[in-house]
């Protein structure tokens, strides 16, 4: 019986495991699933204050590390109480030029509202979408649209 | 509006007079895999005027530079196949008032368009006829007068008259375009508004660059253009008057307004509004700045575009999940989603004619411009490529303008945007020759009647 029941079992592991490691997320060094996690084009409010989040095609829901980012950038704003900023929305060139203006305003609010759920006042912050009108890396590859769907605080004043 | 901008009075000597018979007849609904041949002679001129004409305009021989606008225009369309001038035996005076039209059925030509200019108090006064070849017949006469720098819209005139006698439907040839014309870095491009004649021609800059722009579209019932500038940062929906350069921003919204749009009557535009994450469709009447909601609804609701009998409003919207191509009245009732093939849908633009809606798709990796019946039904892809989006019809509805870009690696290097046009059978696809590189492109109406 044994050998039997362990040879079935063995192979229902490596069956799992298999499968496991499909449905897994595909990391690359610097992109998990299609959402950007390297620190290429960032550039920081204040030391160890990101500027930007990523996001994943087509989707504007913030990643965990997009709201650690945030939580980041909250703390910073709420010491420097007296500074104003702008959140820039942003898509990846992949598509049509009119709903990604809107794709751009809605990541841009994500971001806002994530700031504002950390006690800063919406009169502080402004948003503004460019769409695909403004990448910043000009590849045509899923590594470089992934740098480009982004929301990017910035300050005002 | 139109007659204040270029002054052109036609007069009408015979109009397919005698009600003949033409055997020439082109099939404008079918791949035209044998353009009609013709031949195009070139307009004669008399020595006198040819001087003249040389003086004010620089040009060699205007009559032969009119039939080339002329030939070209005949060419791509698709349609017509003009024979090379080279072959033709008759002298063009002689042709006007005269063919021999087994000369021109030797070089199998089926139609001949002969014609004559002169100069008359100044202007420039154009005679053409258009000769049925194997029915050995005049089928049109026609004569312009117009200021002379406007030889080149004789040339798109002649041409409409030319296609409306053989095709039955009103030509596109006497239009612009509006575009947005490209330069620069593909991270920080610095895009102007810019204008010309549908072959090309005349082209005119009516933006600096100074501050981004996108989307401009015409009013199909005057010269005043609706796009999105980003003029002090703020994204808004302006109106601008091409004569006058005038410009307003539309309406007093609190956020971005893009996506800009003419109802067909001209009164009014219809936009998104986008705010706090969502974009709804709005309409602003340009005469009593009335402002109306149109879509209410948490999802994106983006360009917009009117039937032709303002009746109805074709929209893009992801309140599936995902962009389609949604039907609505056009008061926001009874919204009806009529894309459910596989893969993303944007920009519905409602054909003129009011039979179809022409789009973009995105699937699997590559970008589709199509038509569809305005249920959804009989969806057919035209043209497939890497990039391309944004199409405007012809003002007949049977050509479709649209924008396509070309790949590039992190530098930015092998990137370019061209404007192309293909008609509807999907055969005839041909890159639109711009000063720059551009993108959005709309069509004008006819600028004559």
């Amino acid at each position: 019986m044994s050998l039997n029941k362990i040879f079935r079992n063995t192979l229902l592991v490596i069956f799992a495991s298999i499968l496991l490691s499909a449905c897994a997320v595909k990391t690359t060094g610097k992109m998990q699933g299609d959402v950007y996690t390297g620190k290429d084009t960032v550039e920081y409010l204040a030391s160890g204050v990101p500027d930007r989040v990523f996001f994943a095609t087509n989707e504007t829901v913030l990643t965990t590390a997009s709201r650690e980012t945030l939580r980041k950038q909250a703390s910073w704003l709420r010491k420097n109480s007296k500074i104003n900023v702008v959140l820039e929305g942003h898509a990846d060139e992949r598509g049509t030029r009119e709903y990604n203006l809107a794709l751009g305003e809605r990541r841009a609010n994500a971001a806002k509202d994530y700031l504002m759920t950390y006690g800063i006042s919406g009169n502080r912050i402004s948003v503004i979408s460019y769409g695909k009108e403004r990448p910043v890396d000009s590849g045509s590859n899923p590594l470089a649209w992934s740098k480009n769907r982004r929301s990017v605080t910035v300050k005002a004043n | 509006m139109r007659k204040f901008i270029f002054l052109i009075y036609v007069w009408l000597i015979v109009f397919n007079w005698g009600k003949a018979w033409s055997l020439i007849e082109v099939d404008i609904t079918r791949g035209n895999l044998n353009p009609l041949p013709l031949a195009v002679s070139p307009l004669s001129v008399d020595q006198n005027s040819k001087e003249k004409f040389k003086d004010l305009l620089k040009l060699e021989d205007i009559g032969v530079e009119i039939s080339k606008v002329v030939e070209n225009n005949l060419r791509q369309s698709g349609l017509f196949n003009p024979l090379d001038t080279k072959a033709f035996l008759q002298k063009p005076d002689i042709a006007h008032v005269k063919p021999r039209f087994e000369d021109w059925a030797l070089i199998k030509a089926q139609a001949l368009i002969t014609g004559e200019v002169k100069i008359v108090d100044e202007k420039l006064r154009v005679e053409f006829r258009l000769w049925d070849v194997l029915a050995g017949k005049e089928i049109m006469a026609l004569a312009f007068t117009t200021v002379s720098e406007n030889w080149r819209r004789v040339g798109h005139i002649i041409t409409d008259k030319v296609y409306q006698r053989l095709t039955g439907e009103k030509g596109y040839f006497d239009t612009r375009i509006i575009y947005v014309a490209e330069e620069g870095l593909k991270t920080s491009r610095i895009k102007k508004l810019a204008i010309m004649d549908q072959d090309g021609f005349n082209t005119k800059y009516l933006t600096l660059g100074n501050e981004l722009v996108l989307t401009p579209r015409f009013n199909p019932t005057n010269q005043m253009v609706t796009y999105l500038s980003y003029f002090k940062n703020l994204p808004r929906v302006y109106l601008l008057d091409i004569e006058t350069g005038i410009q307003e921003v539309v309406g007093d919204f609190p956020g971005m307004t893009f996506a800009p749009r003419f109802s067909p009557d001209g009164k009014k535009i219809i936009m998104s509004f986008a705010k706090d994450g969502n974009s709804d469709i709005y309409t602003m009447d340009l005469e009593s700045r009335e402002v109306e909601k149109i879509t209410n609804h948490p999802s994106i609701d983006t360009s917009p575009s009117y039937s032709p009998d303002g009746k109805y409003i074709c929209f893009n919207s992801d309140r599936s999940g995902y962009q389609q191509i949604y039907v609505m009245r056009s008061d926001g009732s009874k919204v009806k989603r009529i894309s459910f093939g596989n893969g993303l849908y944007g920009t519905p633009v409602w054909s003129p004619r009011g039979d179809l809606i022409a789009f973009t798709k995105l699937h699997k990796g590559k970008f589709y411009i199509g038509v569809m019946r305005t249920d959804g039904t009989g969806e057919r892809l035209l043209t497939e490529n890497y990039y391309q989006e944004a199409p405007s019809w012809s003002p007949n509805g049977r050509v479709l303008i649209f924008y396509r870009e070309t790949k590039s690696d992190s530098a930015g290097k092998g990137f370019s945007a061209k404007l192309w046009s293909i008609d509807l059978t999907g055969y005839n696809e041909r890159m639109v020759k711009t000063e720059t590189d551009a993108s959005d492109p709309s069509w004008s109406s006819l600028l004559t009647d």
